[in-house]
């Protein structure tokens, strides 16, 4: 754990009587630290790219008065540093008159191991994988016209500091391996991209010649899409394979259940709560307590312990992510979903793992009960308009389906639906729940935070398919 | 306040005088602190304060052919000297790749223009508060708008960019921005949309009122939109998706992408890629341009370059590194372009709505949706029908779908450039693209 105050003129001391001066009428609030190391090791164009090595600190001081949240961020952890933030914070929350909500609930559970992942694998032992992985994919496809590879490894400590004193910490690995491929063929190229990664060493990973499952997904995928014809355009049935496909749930459903959108009333779910939203075959839960994947934390941002929050139970709504402003203001309790990118940002309710649960019908049956539609089994990026309840993703692997039989293989395209209705929509739900391989970043306001999805196969009965084939 | 070019190119002077003992050939480093201070109001009242101090280092080593980096926000020497040590020795460990080095040294910029791109002006939170009020009041001034989200924030930054060449330069630069995000809500819908502006100058920036109207003006507009068909149709692009197509193709252009082979304009120098009337710039010494610069971010000076002329691609966006890749030199673009922006067409706004009897006109996308290595485009969207010229009804849920290498060449601008952001269009018309909704 790092000892913030070490090299300071800032005692531990000092700091607590400046947190609990700064906050005495206010609602909420702490301070913040963030010591952080990561590595990144990139081997692109039959060369190791980059190399590089990035250490971060800093403090974010935060102070919240019935509905106002004052925030002030430095990277100087100093007297004079963290008076200046105090006095900032003081001049914006002026009449402020709460009383401080010293409850905070307690775990002893952690959902990962404290190490360092970067130092438990030599700089040169990274540099000969990447090298293997091209070495290895440029031999197997003579079609493969650039080959990437990256080593992303991360340790970030954290320590908030309430007012009173209460100290709350926690140390965080995560890392991520990707490999991306491009293939030429007859002047035609497609790229295909795979990844695994999560909150342990590289080595669980890693070991035997596991990368070789990755080079080979990444492969398989480019070369699917060298094969693929125009997406058809229009409304039509769609079935997702199982995994990461669920970040349609995360787009379509996730975000428009935390809790700011909530209370602000610009979700279009704000006013369905103990409402059906979807068929009664759908379960989602968000659940930051599973071993070791990368959106599982032992604490939240502001110190609260993760939890699994059931969303929707047999299709009605049930919950909403909570961080502790929003729950204050919505007369709810924290669901440990108070998130931040780092200490420059403030924190905001987010997803953990966000999954949907197992129903009982098979993938199978969901195939043959197509006449036209398309099969969807990977996706790029999605996004959402939580006001109007519209959303996107892009497929990076798709199929169409013809009387019940998958076809040939189609182009990437985009996929938009409405998420307040989608999951009404959803006429299967798989009996094959698969998480995703650890590999999701969610943007929010700026702020990037690592996440996870699951899901088993469903099939949604209606959705509009952006391709350019008539 | 900021912290001055003395205590910036100090500690950049420290850190290459260190790589230096500890073994590298050369060095190149960029010290920057970025301060800003943001109000944010929702439904008329203040919401959020923020202010942010940020300090950064960026740290490249050499060992002859040899390159690694480091990054930091902890700028106490103890710190910078256990870092170093460790840049070294990922150096010594990094493979050699034969194009890593300096830029040319004829080729770093001489001086830092006098770009205008510093204001010293100061608003105070309490006056960014009064701005906010006018601007809240103007924004839900009409009864559908049931949510509103303001904020102003001021931004002040400097840096130093230095390298073992002796290379050794910075400046100040300064930024004003408010935006407005509305919801309207009618019985049937409920609709967000936004509105900013963000200038060097305070004084530059939109009027309040004028800024609340517009946001307000945007959402409610969109209420109660229909979903359509599907069909190859004409689309008119706002400005506001227009200069994204554009960065699109910037960075298909970039000669990272070029050297790597992975995008769909690699090859095309001195081929007609757009259609005939299209002339797109960079230009770099705009007068108070947010994209605005005396150098790119290896110090490499940069004139404007007429990306493409009367349809013809003649440059890419080139850094050291690609550009020996490529046998070219760099123009200047490492970190990619500074102000871009097409030129406008021959005809008006109301003429380009005039073009056709029916077309669509897009005023928002969401997706990820520009693959630059196939130039395949298909993003969701929302716009509006016109029919012969007029406004008809607001549409959402569907997709926009085509590809850039088609696009380009059916592209009709109107002539209602201007300058409010670092990357500028006029509104743009592409014919044929395929619309997929019901």
């Amino acid at each position: 754990m790092s000892n913030f105050f070490e090299k300071s003129d800032l005692s531990r001391n000092n700091a607590e009587n400046i947190i609990s001066d700064t906050l005495k009428k206010c609602d909420d609030g702490e301070l913040y630290l963030e010591n952080s190391i990561s590595e990144n090791i990139l081997l692109d164009d039959n060369k190791i790219k980059n190399s590089s090595y990035s250490s971060d600190l800093g403090f974010g001081f935060r102070a919240i008065s019935n509905e106002i949240v004052a925030y002030s961020h430095s990277n100087e952890i100093s007297k004079n540093s963290l008076k200046q933030s105090s006095e900032n914070l003081k001049s914006t929350l002026k009449s402020a008159k709460g009383t401080y909500n010293h409850s905070i609930s307690k775990s002893n559970k952690k959902y990962y191991e404290n190490i360092n992942p970067i130092e438990q694998k030599t700089l040169s032992s990274k540099i000969e994988i990447l090298n293997k992985v091209n070495e290895y994919l440029r031999s197997k496809d003579n079609n493969i016209k650039q080959v990437t590879a990256n080593f992303n490894g991360e340790q970030k400590s954290i320590e908030i500091i309430r007012s009173g004193g209460e100290t709350l910490s926690d140390v965080r690995p995560l890392i991520r391996f990707n490999v991306s491929v491009m293939l030429e063929k007859n002047g035609r190229k497609e790229s295909g991209v795979y990844g695994i990664g999560g909150r342990q060493s590289y080595d669980s990973y890693l070991k035997e010649d596991n990368w070789k499952n990755v080079c080979d997904e990444a492969l398989r995928i480019a070369s699917v899409n060298l094969e693929s014809k125009p997406a058809p355009a229009g409304e039509m049935k769609v079935v997702l394979g199982p995994g990461w496909p669920a970040i349609l749930i995360h787009e379509a459903i996730g975000h428009g259940l935390e809790g700011d959108f909530n209370r602000k009333k610009t979700s279009a779910f704000h006013d369905l709560m103990g409402q059906k939203v979807a068929s009664e075959d759908v379960t989602i839960v968000d659940d930051g307590t599973i071993d070791n994947r990368r959106g599982s934390l032992t604490i939240d941002d502001e110190g609260t312990p993760t939890e699994k929050t059931v969303l929707i139970e047999n299709g009605i709504l049930k919950n909403f992510m909570q961080d502790r402003l929003n729950a204050r203001l919505m007369n709810t309790r924290s669901t440990g979903s108070g998130r931040r990118e780092n200490y420059r940002h403030i924190v905001l309710p987010r997803m953990r793992n966000t999954m949907m649960l197992n129903g009982k019908q098979t993938q199978d049956e969901m195939i043959k009960s197509v006449d036209k539609g398309i099969f969807a089994v990977s996706f790029g990026g999605g996004q959402v308009d939580i006001t109007s309840g519209k959303f996107v993703f892009n497929c990076t692997e798709a199929y169409e389906i013809v009387n019940g039989k998958i076809g040939s293989p189609i182009k990437g395209a985009t996929l938009i639906g409405d998420g307040p209705s989608i999951l009404k929509e959803v006429s299967m739900v798989g009996n094959d729940m698969m998480l995703d391989p650890g590999i999701g970043t969610c943007g929010k306001a700026g702020q990037g935070v690592p996440v996870g999805v699951a899901q088993p196969s469903i099939l949604i009965n209606r959705m509009t398919v952006g391709g350019t084939k008539l | 306040m900021v912290k001055d070019q003395e205590y910036l190119k100090k500690k950049a002077s420290y850190c290459l005088d260190l790589s230096k003992k500890l073994g590298a050939s050369d060095t190149s480093v960029i010290v920057n602190n970025s301060i800003s201070e943001t109000v944010n109001f929702r439904n008329k009242k203040l919401d959020e304060s923020n202010r942010s101090d940020d300090l950064g280092i960026y740290i490249t080593t050499y060992i002859g052919k040899k390159k690694s980096s480091i990054s930091s926000s902890n700028l106490l020497n103890d710190n910078l000297n256990i870092l170093i040590k460790k840049c070294i020795e990922t150096t010594k460990n990094t493979p050699e790749d034969e194009f890593n080095s300096l830029p040319d040294k004829d080729l770093l910029a001489e001086e830092v223009k006098d770009l205008n791109l510093y204001d010293e002006s100061h608003i105070e939170n309490n006056d960014k508060i009064e701005y906010l009020k006018r601007l809240e009041n103007s924004a839900s001034d009409d009864k559908k708008i049931v949510n509103t989200e303001s904020s102003f924030t001021e931004n002040k930054s400097n840096f130093i960019l230095a390298n073992s060449d002796g290379f050794c330069d910075g400046y100040k630069s300064s930024s004003f921005n408010a935006s407005s995000i509305t919801v309207a809500k009618d019985e049937k819908s409920m609709e967000r949309d936004y509105e900013y502006t963000s200038k060097c100058h305070l004084k530059d920036i939109k009027d309040a009122e004028n800024l609340g109207k517009i946001a307000a003006d945007h959402s409610i507009r969109k209420l109660n939109p229909k979903k359509i068909g599907s069909e190859k149709i004409n689309i008119i692009f706002d400005k506001r998706i227009a200069k994204g197509i554009l960065n699109t193709f910037a960075s298909a252009i970039s000669s990272s992408v070029i050297t790597r082979g992975t995008s769909f304009l690699k090859d095309k120098i001195n081929q007609k890629i757009f259609s005939d009337s299209i002339n797109i710039f960079d230009k770099p010494d705009i007068m108070k341009g947010l994209g605005s610069r005396s150098f790119d971010a290896e110090g490499v000076k940069n004139e404007t370059l007429k990306l493409v002329e009367q349809g013809i691609l003649k440059h890419y966006l080139i850094d050291t590194y690609n550009g020996k890749k490529l046998n070219l030199k760099s123009n200047g673009r490492c970190g990619g372009a500074s102000n871009l922006y097409i030129d406008n067409g021959k005809i008006s706004y109301k003429d380009l709505l005039n073009s056709n009897s029916k077309s669509l006109y897009i005023t928002e996308t969401i997706g990820h949706g520009s693959n630059i290595v196939t130039g395949d485009y298909s993003v969701g969207a929302t716009g509006f029908l016109i029919e012969n010229g007029e406004f008809k009804y607001p549409i959402n849920e569907i997709t926009v779908a085509g590809n850039f290498k088609e696009m380009f060449q059916n592209i009709t601008l109107a002539n209602d450039l201007e300058f409010n952001y670092s990357t500028n269009s006029p509104t743009m018309m592409i014919e044929g693209m395929i619309v997929a909704g019901k």
